[in-house]
């Protein structure tokens, strides 16, 4: 067999991917796509004759307030601040739940095993919007005049309870937040934990032994040899579990925290301006979440040189 | 330190690093180590081999505790090893091993590989942790690959790189459990003339191998065990020129004949 004299002939592989390489699969796509988009731009314009007028929720962003002659924001910008408060300390705490809880899993103890197991059990089996309402008027309505955030927050000096506010939200509202807050870490720091397990599971049982031989203690071995490892394999379940969080964070709408989606009703019931509004939140969901994607993508990017 | 219950036997001395009496192991219904009776003298280089699922490895893998043994005592270092943790550690902190599959901690660079254990376990200061991590990189011929990630590294590389890694740890004994097994043949010479050149300066070691001409080289003693029993023991010339067992014999007419 002749060889060819030229060298490794090198596949430009990423090229060939990113290539435009027509079909006649493609061109039936595209024709499909345009006829169903032009038959709904037809209908929307024959049919479904809606006046668009942006200008009527613009103020409901910033708007000017003529007795202080200043411009203040308002519901639309303020919801937007609680969902990225929400997303922020949601993601935090949910983590902080879910590797708790994915450790308990994992555990040697049965009893351990058996809380982390029967929390993700209890979660996972109640539909979203069914867990906000239990979870607001039958756990947190005890729990929440205890704690009593709001108040204990008041009698603190004014420089903390500035601080406070730039991280929680206005502190008449902190008790809504820290609700809103609790109810969204709890149910899906349940899917993290299952997330976190599989990363744990996912660590060679070598590993571990390498530690062990070299005289690691367990909390080091964990520390230092597991959860590192586990981080970097569940990276993308993770990334979509928390753009899941900033997603649901609008289910708490329902018990009156008013983020985003709460805000939006509002607007939507003052104007009327029911798809200008939605298509404006629907935007800034997109943004947010796009943004997370693309910050993981980048984590993974890192890892991924680092392994190479 | 609460020492051994039997001081009537005068093979429990000082000379022995490691003892091993009337150990027992099941794994379910099947037993894996029977009776062994076995001792290590400080500086000894100890060869065990034999067919595969003998129990080789189960009995190193029971001297530093990665596996439990469910009956009999072992001794090592004048440490009792059982159920405290204690004893475990400071056991585990004398007593290095290197792994078939080199178990490289895949996240970490060489260099770090080599300081993490000695900064968290024997609680170095970094700058000395990586002094000593260099000097035992260059004893294993790999010092340029200091900086560079284990999935970087071929397979011999790799196994250098574990090698140094447990010595960084200045153990008093060394175990290997089929060092060789997982390369590819190329690779191998390099890791055994590591393994030589540890041997000769004197270091107390345990290895599992099929290497035959490495156990002929280097072993003091070489044990062939067959189903969880010793069956014979003895220098290398003599067991290998003059197996007293049949099994033995049937052993090493297969491993030598080609």
């Amino acid at each position: 067999m002749q060889t060819s004299s030229s060298g490794p002939r090198v596949a430009p592989r990423k090229s060939s991917r990113s290539r435009w390489d027509w079909g006649w699969l493609d061109g039936l796509l595209l024709l499909t796509m345009a006829i169903v988009i032009g038959f709904l731009v037809w209908r929307t314009d024959a049919v479904f004759k809606y006046q668009w007028k942006w200008s009527g929720i613009w103020p409901f962003i910033v708007r000017f307030d003529e007795t202080s002659g200043r411009w203040v924001t308002n519901l639309l910008f303020d919801g937007l601040l609680t969902t990225l408060r929400l997303a922020f300390w949601g993601i935090l705490l949910a983590g902080v739940i879910g590797t708790v809880m994915g450790l308990a899993r994992t555990s040697q103890r049965l009893l351990f095993r058996l809380i982390g197991g029967g929390y993700v059990m209890l979660i996972r089996n109640i539909p979203p919007i069914v867990f906000v309402f239990v979870f607001v008027y039958f756990i947190a309505s005890q729990i929440m005049p205890v704690l009593a955030i709001g108040n204990r927050v008041q009698t603190l000096p004014a420089f903390w309870q500035s601080t406070l506010a730039v991280l929680f939200g206005p502190v008449r509202m902190i008790d809504n937040f820290m609700l809103g807050l609790m109810c969204l870490s709890v149910f899906s720091g349940a899917y993290v934990t299952e997330i976190v397990r599989a990363g744990i599971q996912s660590v060679p049982a070598s590993q571990i032994e390498a530690g062990k031989s070299l005289g690691f203690l367990k909390l080091d071995i964990l520390r230092f040899i597991v959860l590192p490892q586990a981080w970097r394999n569940v990276l993308p379940p993770m990334a979509g579990q928390f753009i899941q969080l900033i997603k649901d964070s609008s289910l708490v709408s329902l018990v009156s925290i008013q983020e985003l989606t709460f805000s939006a009703q509002d607007v939507q019931v003052t104007t009327q301006r029911v798809f200008e509004v939605f298509v404006f939140v629907a935007v800034v969901y997109f943004i947010l979440c796009l943004s997370l994607s693309r910050l993981f993508a980048h984590m993974e990017r890192r890892h991924a040189r680092a392994l190479k | 330190m609460p020492a051994h219950s039997s001081n009537k036997d005068s093979s429990m001395n000082n000379i022995n690093i490691i003892e091993l009496k009337g150990v027992n192991k099941w794994f379910g219904e099947h037993q894996v180590l029977c009776d062994i009776d076995l001792s290590i003298k400080r500086g000894e280089r100890m060869v065990i081999c034999g067919p595969s699922g003998s129990g080789k490895s189960t009995l190193i893998r029971c001297i530093n505790r990665l596996e439990e043994h469910d009956s009999g005592v072992i001794v090592v270092d004048k440490i009792e090893l059982n159920e405290d943790t204690e004893h475990v550690n400071a056991i585990r902190r004398e007593v290095g091993m290197v792994f078939q599959h080199f178990n490289l901690f895949p996240h970490l660079s060489v260099l770090e590989n080599c300081t993490l254990p000695q900064i968290r376990v024997r609680g170095t200061p970094r700058d000395e942790a990586e002094d000593k991590a260099m000097e035992y990189l260059r004893r294993v011929r790999i010092p340029e690959q200091a900086s560079k990630f284990p999935a970087q590294l071929s397979g011999g590389q790799q196994q250098r790189v574990a090698i140094a890694r447990s010595l960084c740890m200045e153990p008093k004994v060394m175990l290997f459990d089929e060092p060789t097994s997982a390369l590819d043949p190329e690779m191998i010479k390099e890791v055994l003339d590591v393994i030589i050149d540890l041997a000769q300066s004197g270091m107390t070691m345990i290895c599992v191998t099929h290497e035959m001409g490495f156990a002929k080289k280097v072993a003091d003693t070489v044990v062939f065990m067959d189903a969880g029993r010793i069956v014979e023991k003895a220098p290398p010339g003599e067991l290998f020129n003059n197996p007293q067992s049949e099994r033995t014999k049937l052993f090493l007419s297969q491993i030598l004949s080609h």
